[in-house]
């Protein structure tokens, strides 16, 4: 992409530009008016490129620059000061090669995805995609938003193509299971589904990196579920939670929990022939074998986070 | 070995381009042109020249396509005969009539003619349909989720289905079929260019599908490479690349208006009644859902890739009709 790196902001000492100093004062003032120019310039050349079209998708809808420049920068405040996530053993992601992500699913609504995404792009500077369930790309909104930031629909076709093209790709193999169910089994891991996502890591040999994320659990409580409301408008459910529908929109702000996400040793795949995604014992064993995984990173990581809501809770 | 090849739909743009290439090729002795009305280039109303091309007015709901082909000694069949949307005086019937049983006439008479041994079929990526539930890239192997159930999908469905029968029966005639994107460029006249010469663009509320097109350059070198070359098989045909609907929209300098798809749906029999552009139900989904393909099987098969990536040829297309983006011509 044609993008120009945008310059780092820069850190001038106190000691270099003392207030009492007029033209050292004046000269850095020059500076950073000079730094703000730049920034305007560059705002500028891209709202220019926005209203006119000049960008590049590929071809599953991902926009590389409205995700970096607009989505990531809207939710890391969200990471940093809401959740104050730790991420952490990052050595374990591949930095140039196809790898799978596959880590737990919770919170009710899928916030542990983008904080997921935000964590890749910020601390290892690889974008992850993501695969979702069918009904995000029935949505309206939700079904373009999800494309532009580089995910799309959890089939064997495109998880094939995007490990393929040596993407890092993130599933969620719990699915509605995992991030709907009720704030009582929390740090429990659901059952794994047919374990397609092993058959495509063994067709496209990239190793699976089993991922522990702590803290989505208690954003939004799930004590209860509307089930006839949400079946009436197509939901697989629909939450009841301290503040949620009590507060109305007030109880959509997610509870400011203390995050950790661990990235566990990479299970390797590429031992097996490409033809060994067929043998449904072989992928049952894998699953089996990436979930007991999963659930003891998770066992571990809760306890060394501690309280929910430090110091108190 | 001399070559006899019969281009059908030379009326319309893309198959003129192609008769006339075939027509500049000294290894074809014959280029024979059917059409159900002359082309424009005979109606001194201009139009892409033809070049040495024999001109015959044949409807292919007819029978009469088998005594041309007998009468000839054709080789080579390029199926160009598809229409896209209704006419304003036929209407949805005499369409479908029109591509099934056009192509099954054809098809029939190619069946039974001794001297045809290479069939290529224009048809569209549209069969793949368009829907939340199937992957981001189709390729050719793909079955999709929900199969095409409207209009000039449905007819193209109906037309691959008569051309593997055919491609059965006689294993002996080199098949192609391509599916092709939507076309692009200077001289094509689609439902989906004149959407988007309209002042204000109406777009599914809450969605923005990816689209892909090929240019009309790349279209033709593609089938006059499959006319005059044995490459059997089922290929998709698409420029680099996807642009996103809002992004097309911004490109062309159009607004573009939101409407939820009920209101989309009776705007579109609104103005369809008004004979201008075409929303079908196809076409809505398409601007929900979008579509892309993946056309490494072509390029594997020709060993040479589209010359436009779809962006350059939605450009290329822009330009010829004088549209640009808000804020003067992009760089």
């Amino acid at each position: 992409m044609s993008v120009p790196d945008e310059e780092e902001g820069r850190v001038i000492p106190i000691s270099e530009a003392p207030s009492f100093d007029e033209p050292a004062a004046d000269r850095s003032a020059d500076e950073l008016a000079e730094q703000f120019a730049e920034q305007l310039a560059g705002l500028l050349a891209f709202l220019r490129r926005r209203v006119m079209g000049d960008y590049e998708v590929d071809e599953f809808g991902y926009d590389a620059e409205l995700t970096d420049k607009v989505v990531l920068e809207l939710l890391r405040p969200l990471y940093t000061h809401w959740f104050r996530v730790d991420a952490v053993e990052l050595k374990n992601i591949p930095h140039d090669s196809g790898a799978l992500i596959v880590a737990n699913h919770s919170g009710t609504l899928p916030l542990d995805a983008l904080m997921l995404q935000v964590a890749m792009h910020d601390e290892v500077g690889r974008p992850l995609r993501l695969l979702g369930a069918d009904l995000v790309y029935q949505l309206p909104f939700l079904s373009h938003l999800a494309r532009k930031t580089g995910h799309t629909l959890a089939c064997p076709e495109d998880a094939d193509r995007l490990l393929r093209k040596g993407e890092l790709v993130g599933v969620f193999p719990e699915g509605f299971k995992g991030v709907g169910k009720p704030f009582s089994e929390r740090y429990k891991l659901q059952r794994f589904g047919r374990g397609g996502f092993v058959a495509s890591a063994i067709r496209a040999g990239v190793p699976i990196v089993p991922t522990a994320i702590v803290g989505a659990e208690e954003i939004y409580p799930k004590i209860g579920d509307l089930r006839f409301l949400a079946r009436t408008l197509g939901l697989p459910y629909l939450p009841i939670t301290p503040f949620f529908p009590l507060l109305g929109p007030l109880g959509l702000v997610p509870l400011p929990s203390k995050w950790m996400i661990e990235f566990g040793e990479p299970i390797r795949t590429d031992e097996y022939e490409p033809s060994a995604a067929d043998d449904p014992m072989l992928v049952f064993n894998i699953t089996d074998h990436v979930r007991e995984v999963i659930q003891q990173l998770l066992n571990e990581l809760r306890l060394r986070r501690g309280h929910a809501f430090p110091p108190f809770l | 070995m001399t070559h006899t090849v019969l281009v059908t739909g030379v009326s319309r743009h893309i198959g003129a381009r192609v008769a006339s290439a075939l027509a500049a090729d000294p290894d074809i002795s014959r280029v024979i042109g059917v059409d159900t009305v002359p082309p424009p280039s005979l109606t001194r109303e201009g139009g892409i020249s033809l070049g040495r091309t024999e001109f015959v007015r044949v409807d292919l709901r007819s029978p009469d396509i088998a005594q041309v082909i007998a009468a000839a000694d054709i080789d080579t069949v390029v199926h160009m005969s598809l229409v896209s949307a209704p006419s304003r005086s036929g209407g949805r019937a005499a369409m479908k009539e029109h591509n099934v049983i056009g192509t099954m006439q054809l098809l029939g008479a190619c069946q039974r003619s001794a001297t045809v041994r290479r069939v290529v079929v224009r048809s569209t990526t549209a069969v793949y349909g368009s829907s939340p539930r199937d992957p981001a890239v189709f390729t050719e192997s793909l079955e999709p989720h929900e199969g095409p159930v409207h209009g000039y999908a449905k007819d193209a469905a109906e037309v691959e289905g008569y051309v593997r029968g055919f491609a059965r029966r006689r294993p002996d005639v080199v098949v192609s079929l391509l599916r092709f994107a939507n076309f692009m460029g200077p001289g094509v006249d689609s439902p989906l260019t004149r959407y988007f010469t309209q002042p204000v663009l109406p777009t599914v509320f809450g969605f923005d599908p990816r689209l892909q097109f090929v240019h009309e350059d790349d279209a033709v070198e593609v089938l006059r490479r499959m006319a005059t070359e044995d490459h059997p098989g089922t290929f998709n045909v698409a420029g680099a690349g996807v642009l996103l609907l809002s992004q097309c929209a911004r490109r062309a300098g159009r607004l573009s208006l939101p409407l939820f798809s009920p209101a989309f749906k009776v705007l579109g029999s609104a103005v369809r009644r008004m004979g201008l552009v075409e929303y079908s139900p196809e076409q809505v989904r398409l601007m929900s859902h979008g579509r892309a393909v993946d056309t490494a099987g072509l390029e594997a098969e020709l060993g040479w890739r589209p010359k436009f990536s779809t962006g350059a040829a939605f450009d290329d297309f822009l330009r010829s009709r004088e549209l640009r983006p808000l804020g003067g011509a992009r760089a």
